[in-house]
């Protein structure tokens, strides 16, 4: 491999990863500070992905259909927290997975009914749509170091809202302790909430930013939940700064597992996982 | 963070006799003329090979408190076993497919145990789901495993023994009732593991992992082979499944296949065994009935499954027990 073919690969990878980080971060979250199992995550994703084709369809512009949908998966999020999450957070693992089960059930079928069970594609930014050439005939689409830009921001606008903010200070405290937390006059049920519909947006931005460069397809939810799932048990459940690493290392092993060992690339990552949980059961970063 | 509880580990008289009547009921359904009675036997073939997978997870879910979201890999596992086992032109021995399939699937279920056993709670489901997606990716990447099409089982296991061919699978009859009687086997053996030393251990460790540690057992050895035994009856059932229907894939050992199970178990009422006989076939049924209903079956399904969870958490039989209780205070 020479160099050039690496930068893409590295780039690939990071990507990758980041992508990984920003519905892994929403997923540990709401582990971390509620004590859900959400199986249902991934389906924020695929809605994200599908919402971002529909608005790109209505409104022509891609950027108008991100704002707008972030506004469109934070009301959701906040609904389904009021809903129905609200009332399982002290119920078993076992009545979580089920649900949230069941939801991703109704979540592929409103889809169905809703947008059809086609494939999509969604049309790059005419801005953005050119590639950095690298040497004579490789070069590397300026979309996705745009889509690494608008990841690596979020996730530095999380690190901001959750360590130096007073907001970031009550849900670190609700994760905690929650009693306390509440006896000291904290809205606790309103912190869950603005977890939660976090955690959707996060999923669903994911989704839209990505919808250019991976095709808007029925069951894309699927396969990305399992792989956050690996991420959040790599990184610790609850440790955001942990879903980042672990989203970074499984996106090097990932795109260079394709590459290198293509016969168990599908497995590479479950491996890595496994090493991890030899060494630490409990995660890199376990809180 | 609660453990899952489990009920009824004693069953009532009355339920009792309602498993008996059921059991008699499917003993004596072939001898019903039916019109399509092919397809029903069919049907409830494949539901009672479900039900011993269910009881199988039972066995870690309800009694160990141990949820795994990753039990289909070993259903389907042993499935591809029969396929491989199986050559292009003759059938397998049964007497020696058989256990060497449920063996394999409990080989793998020690090896992945080893890793999960290891972990609790939530990092229990996730990582069981996780290594079950790494072995549906095994094979489902590879074209030599079959791929993402699956392989065929060409003959139904052989069940003659020293010459003897008194029993002919490739007779769905004669299948069905074969799935009966295994049907019957499973649940007698784990009915008398519930009450065994062993069982007694497990349950211990569903209420309280730390003070079955403080009293001196080793937890991590007893959940391995909870494990262990769990992912070889699974087996079973998956290497039924392949006889019975002649073709595996890999959505056997899916993510779907392992959270219906799950669902099977809940709905049916979990820790006893019974329960989970109940939920597979009533967790068929309606299944069957939605999809015969409308195309959009999945959103009946979900919802179903949601309100199950948010009104019977308890399952069919919690249901009946509450209710007979109700009736039988005065």
């Amino acid at each position: 491999m020479d160099f050039a073919n690496f930068l893409i690969q590295l780039l690939n990878s990071l990507q990758y990863g980041l992508l990984l980080f920003m519905l892994a971060a929403g997923l540990t979250l709401i582990f971390g500070i509620m004590g859900v199992v959400n199986l249902a995550h991934g389906s924020f994703y695929m809605l994200g992905a599908y919402l971002s084709w529909f608005l790109v369809s209505q409104l022509d512009s891609l950027a108008l259909a991100i704002v707008l949908g972030t506004v469109i998966a934070v009301v959701f999020g906040w609904l389904l927290e009021w809903l129905l999450f609200r009332h399982f957070y002290h119920r078993d693992h076992l009545d979580q997975v089920l649900l949230t089960f069941g939801l991703i059930y109704i979540f592929e079928e409103v889809r169905s009914i809703l947008w059809g069970d086609d494939v999509h594609s969604v049309q790059v930014p005419e801005m953005l749509n050119w590639s950095i050439p690298l040497t004579d005939n490789l070069s590397y689409p300026v979309y996705r170091l745009v889509m690494s830009g608008v990841c690596i921001a979020l996730a530095l606008g999380l690190y901001l809202l959750i360590s130096k903010t007073r907001l970031g200070m009550k849900i670190r405290a609700g994760a905690f302790n929650r009693e306390m937390t509440e006896s000291l006059g904290i809205n606790i049920r309103l912190i869950h909430g603005v977890v939660f519909a976090l955690g959707v947006a996060l999923a669903a931005i994911a989704g839209m930013i990505a919808s250019p460069v991976s095709s808007v397809y029925p069951g894309m939810g699927s396969s990305v939940l399992i792989m956050c799932f690996v991420v959040v048990v790599i990184g610790g459940i609850g440790s955001v700064r942990g879903a980042l690493v672990a989203a970074l290392l499984v996106g090097l092993v990932d795109t260079f597992g394709k590459v290198l060992v293509p016969q168990i690339a599908g497995m590479a990552v479950y491996m890595l996982m496994a090493a991890v949980l030899l060494y630490k059961p409990e995660g890199l970063f376990k809180q | 963070m609660s453990s899952p509880k489990a009920q009824l580990e004693k069953l009532p008289r009355s339920m009792q006799v309602i498993l008996l009547l059921g059991a008699i009921a499917l003993a004596a359904f072939p001898l019903v003329p039916l019109t399509g009675a092919d397809f029903y036997l069919q049907m409830l073939s494949q539901m009672m090979i479900l039900a011993i997978f269910a009881m199988s997870l039972d066995l870690l879910q309800g009694v160990t408190g141990l949820v795994s979201l990753g039990h289909a890999a070993y259903f389907g596992l042993a499935g591809y076993a029969l396929a491989f086992l199986t050559p292009a032109d003759t059938p397998i021995s049964l007497w020696w497919s058989l256990p060497v399939s449920a063996l394999g699937a409990g080989l793998a279920a020690l090896i992945i145990g080893f890793f999960v056993v290891r972990t609790h709670g939530i990092y229990f489901i996730m990582v069981t789901m996780a290594f079950a997606q790494m072995v549906f990716f095994l094979f489902f990447d590879n074209k030599a495993l079959g791929g993402s099409d699956g392989l065929y089982v060409n003959f139904r296991p052989d069940a003659s023994l020293f010459g003897w061919t008194g029993i002919d699978l490739e007779n769905k009859t004669t299948f069905y009732y074969f799935t009966l009687l295994l049907l019957v086997l499973v649940y007698a053996f784990l009915r008398r593991l519930l009450f065994s030393p062993f069982g007694r251990v497990l349950a211990g460790i569903r209420v309280n992992e730390h003070r079955m540690r403080a009293v001196g057992y080793g937890t991590f050895g007893y959940k391995l082979a909870a494990f262990t035994l769990a992912g070889a009856l699974a087996g079973v059932a998956g290497f039924l499944w392949a006889a019975q229907t002649g073709y595996v894939n890999p959505e056997l050992m899916g993510f779907h296949m392992s959270a219906h199970a799950i669902m099977m178990v809940i709905l049916g009422g979990m820790g006893n065994f019974a329960g989970a006989i109940v939920g597979a076939f009533a967790f068929e049924y309606v299944m069957h009935f939605f999809k015969d209903l409308t195309k959009h079956w999945q959103l009946l399904m979900g919802t179903f499954i949601v309100l199950i969870v948010v009104f019977a958490p308890r399952g069919l039989l919690g249901l009946v027990a509450q209710f007979s209780r109700k009736r039988g205070a005065p």
